[in-house]
């Protein structure tokens, strides 16, 4: 085989990459280089640098260190019985391609993840070896994130979590039987037991840097992890159950979905259709009223038929038509957690409106101008001189609120 | 209160530089101790063109900046304060003003900057929005290309055309990103630099004396190429987060419209439901299969062939003038009332304006190639009058074929689109004039396009302040295609010579 340059590897170690949705470079310490005299900052607010035509942004280079692998999961372009073309970078590659990036200002960090050669140890050993050398030979102060080895030593990966903002294992799969069929190598069980020795670490760490300064950061930008959506027959429940387990259990900081992309040279046990793109839109949409709005999986899926979210409406909507007699809600008098019930009713709108009633009893006008629509929530609320009299007992209700029907309009600019 | 007298007239106020924050607060509160009213001062910006009719009114207290400022009664809050010393860097060149009222009118009521309800507060906030984004935009779309090194640092420099007034004070951010490289950002107005220790601010630059490629680039868009997932197509989320006009900076973004073409063929359904992105570069629907050989050939036919062209229109073909070697054509809607009784484009009311702006864009009008994108008057009757009919996408698509020749013959290098007519004829497509004004598209053959407002636009605008400022835009325009039209090959110009006209050294 010819050798290839370091241009046709990337081109094809990114193309293998781009089916992990995990983008941010948010939520980790600051930092600048103002005192090494290296290169790079996290100003904790990521920042995208480009946008792709997926509407995805861009912050990170992200890549593989290499796409050959010797497992075989089904659902992954880069399995062992896959025809794709090969590559694999060195470590100096990446670290090199990281900073002549980083300097131009293209990207925020990086974000590196890898197919298994040779050991899991060995594969982890590499991964963490570019975060070393960006960090102390290069003073490298830009964002990274690795991709860790679930199978790999316990003593690798607290190494990784000294180097990187974040750290991730992907679980990929909802349920332990779909990993069993569709990643034979692999295991729930092993998968979760790691992801909780990474949490527990976390957790100490931050700790610790509460008492003292100078104690080891550790993955600072916590963990995360992601599940494909689509490509095994679990439906919504099942993820969301998944989902709010892991954020319970191990303190995860970000469950990303992936609706199952069709893959080049897919394996024939999988759906080679478009990806479920408003599927995992909603589950997006449940998965922040999981985080931050105090729905429990029950609650959601009481408005979802047959285990599936209604892609008509969003999860709240949905909720709340099947909640009425929760309805109105008196935003003079009302708790934060029956405020924060309230369809079209944002964490910021609520908390705005708790600010703004200590002054005066809110109108109509005040949550005109508190509210981004205010028509959305005006069904669901009571104010001074608002009600909504019988509305919410309306059998068309749902068809009143539903969006109107979006014309397919890529190009409008 | 110290014992100063309030003013009487008229003053003028000049501030050192667009970004002369300091300057407007010492004046400001000067002015506030001597209970100046608002409506007594005008603020300009010393050198700021083409303001000569605000400049009336006696050229006052240049001495009045005290060295050590006089400590002041006048408290205002930090949260006011950062609302200013944002909102100012705006390119409206009411801020002053419009900061300073604020400023009087919270004399009497302190805590008015809070109040969200008020014009004055809510245009400033406004302001102050827009900048941020700005400055947030610029954090992200700065390219730098190396040129070199120093010793063992490496030297980069970027080229940047951000809205508002901002290449200051994103100087630190960028400091302590890149600490340990010696770079320079440019703007047309204004360029700062770190050497390592020193952040240097210095005049602007232009972008055809600046680096135009670094080996990277080649690899960024490799890199941009392969990690975008073809089968979950949505450009509209990608425009609104990063739109047109910062694309001509980005040298990834050249490849959006192949990218987008050669999408799975799921989306390609959806694409060939709406007219694509790949329109901007695409060709007019043929017209039989005749080749004019030369521009009143192609003219000659025009007049004859389209002339039963539908139920509304004038009988007179008005065709293009001007010279063809030039490099800029400049295309308009359709012919008006009086363009149609002479026979000649863009002599009515809006191509008064037209001249007008051409004359301060130091742009001779012969020197360019007039035309319109329907060629004859569309208009119904009432009475004695004919009333202008805008064109419909029918009527522009008759049309299509005849501009296309047009400047094939012509061979420009640059086409000024004016108004949405304009593009629709150029392009195939309605683009919203307001995200794509300003920036040099790309069409086909080596061609650029300019989008910018019909001048009859402008002459609809109400009040004077707003026809001012659009009116300075088209200007700006104008004088941007002129200098893309006259460099032929901005690639072969060094980084080298660039920094020669910047007023400091790496
Ligand atoms: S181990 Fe990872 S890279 Fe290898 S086949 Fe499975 S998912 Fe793909």
């Amino acid at each position: 085989m010819s050798k290839l340059s370091r241009t046709q590897k990337l081109a094809i170690l990114a193309d293998a990459a781009k089916y992990d949705a995990s983008c941010a470079s948010s939520g980790s310490t600051k930092r600048n280089s103002r005192k090494t005299g290296g290169i790079g900052s996290t100003g904790g607010m990521g920042i995208c640098h480009s946008y792709a035509p997926d509407g995805r942004c861009i912050s990170l280079l992200k890549i593989l260190l290499t796409n050959y692998c010797m497992f075989d999961c089904l659902y992954c372009v880069n399995r062992s019985s896959s025809n794709v073309r090969r590559a694999a970078f060195t470590v100096q590659d990446v670290v090199d391609l990281t900073l002549d990036f980083y300097k131009r200002n293209y990207i925020e960090g990086l974000f590196l993840s890898s197919g298994i050669i040779r050991s899991p140890d060995y594969t982890m050993e590499q991964l963490v070896e570019v975060a070393r050398r960006l960090r102390k030979v290069h003073r490298f102060g830009g964002y990274i994130h690795l991709k860790t080895i679930p199978e790999a030593d316990s003593e690798l990966l607290k190494e990784a979590g000294r180097y990187a903002d974040r750290l991730s294992i992907n679980i990929e799969l909802p349920d332990d039987k779909s990993i069993a069929r569709l990643a034979p190598e692999k295991s729930g069980t092993l998968i979760r037991k790691t992801m909780a020795g990474l949490g527990k670490r976390i957790g100490e760490a931050k700790a610790e840097r509460k008492t003292s300064r100078k104690a080891p950061v550790f993955s600072p930008g916590g963990h995360s992890t992601q599940m494909i959506i689509g490509a095994d027959p679990s439906d919504d429940g099942k993820i969301l159950t998944t989902s709010s387990g892991l954020y319970g259990r191990y303190g995860l900081k970000r469950v990303y979905y992936s609706a199952f992309s069709p893959i080049p040279d897919a394996s024939g046990g999988l759906p080679l259709k478009s990806p479920p793109l408003l599927r995992e839109h909603r589950l997006y949409q449940a998965d922040w009223l999981l985080r931050f709005y105090g729905f429990s999986v029950a609650d959601i899926m009481t408005g979802a038929n047959h285990g599936h979210l209604d892609l008509t409406i969003d999860p709240k909507l949905a909720w709340a038509l099947q909640n009425r007699d929760k309805f109105p809600v008196n935003v003079n008098l009302a708790d934060k957690e029956s405020l924060l019930r309230v369809p079209g009713l944002g964490t910021t709108g609520v908390g705005k409106i708790l600010r703004a009633r200590r002054f005066s009893a809110l109108r109509l006008q005040d949550l005109e101008r508190i509210c981004q629509s205010v028509k959305k929530i005006l069904p669901f609320v009571v104010a001074t001189d608002w009600h909504p009299g019988k509305q919410l007992d309306s059998l068309n209700l749902y068809d009143r609120l539903k969006p109107p029907a979006e014309q397919l309009n890529l190009f409008a600019v | 209160m110290r014992n100063m007298q309030p003013l009487t007239d008229t003053h003028r106020i000049v501030l050192e530089s667009e970004t002369d924050i300091q300057g407007w607060r010492d004046q400001a509160r000067a002015m506030i101790q001597r209970g100046t009213e608002p409506g007594q001062l005008v603020w300009s910006v010393r050198n700021r063109a083409g303001m000569g009719e605000l400049d009336f009114g006696e050229v006052t207290h240049q001495q009045a900046r005290p060295a050590n400022r006089p400590s002041s009664e006048i408290r205002i809050d930090r949260a006011f304060l950062q609302l200013i010393n944002t909102a100012l860097l705006h390119k409206n060149e009411d801020r002053f003003a419009l900061a300073y009222r604020l400023l009087f009118r919270m004399q009497k009521t302190p805590k008015l900057y809070r109040n969200p309800a008020d014009a004055d507060v809510r245009k400033l906030q406004s302001y102050e929005k827009s900048v941020r984004r700005d400055i947030h935009k610029m954090h992200a779309f700065v390219r730098f290309r190396k040129v070199g090194t120093r010793g063992n640092r490496e030297q980069f420099i970027a080229w940047f055309e951000p809205e508002h007034h901002i290449v200051e004070a994103v100087g630190p951010f960028f400091r302590n990103r890149f600490t340990g490289m010696d770079w320079i950002i440019a703007s047309p107005d204004a360029s700062i630099a770190w050497d390592g220790e020193n952040l240097i601010s210095g005049a602007g630059g232009c972008k055809q004396d600046f680096a135009q490629e670094d080996v990277i680039e080649e690899e960024w868009r490799s890199y941009y190429r392969n990690i975008f997932n073809p089968a979950r197509l949505k450009t509209q989320a990608m425009k609104s987060e990063m739109p047109m006009k910062y694309w001509h900076n980005l040298p990834e973004a050249e490849l959006i419209p192949s990218l987008v073409r050669q999408s799975g063929s799921q989306v390609q359904k959806m694409l060939d439901r709406e007219t694509d992105i790949s329109a901007l570069t695409g060709q007019a629907v043929e017209e039989g299969h005749w080749t004019p050989d030369s521009l009143s050939e192609l003219n000659k036919e025009m007049a004859v062939r389209t002339a039963d062209y539908g139920d509304n229109f004038s009988v007179q073909a008005v065709l293009g003038e001007g010279r063809a070697d030039c490099g800029i054509v400049v295309v308009g809607e359709q012919p008006g009332d009086q363009e149609d009784r002479r026979g000649r484009p863009f002599i009515g009311p809006a191509g008064e304006l037209l001249d007008r702006a051409l004359g301060d864009a130091a742009i001779d009008r012969k020197h360019l190639y007039l035309t319109n994108a329907v060629k004859r008057f569309k208009y119904v009757q009432h009475g004695k009058r004919r009333i202008h009919q805008t064109p419909s996408p029918a009527d522009i698509k008759y049309y299509r074929w005849w501009l296309e020749q047009e400047t094939k013959l012509i061979k420009p290098r640059i086409i000024l689109a004016l108004g949405a007519t304009a593009v629709r004829a150029l392009t195939g497509r309605s683009l919203s004039i307001s995200r794509t004004r300003g920036a040099i598209l790309p069409l086909a053959a080596n061609r650029h396009l300019l989008v910018t407002v019909h001048p009859s636009y402008i002459l609809r605008i109400p009040d004077a302040a707003g026809q001012d400022i659009e009116y300075d835009k088209l200007v700006r325009d104008l004088r941007k295609a002129a200098a893309f039209a006259a460099t032929p090959d901005i690639n072969g110009i060094m980084a080298e010579q660039w920094l020669k006209c910047l007023a400091f050294d790496l």
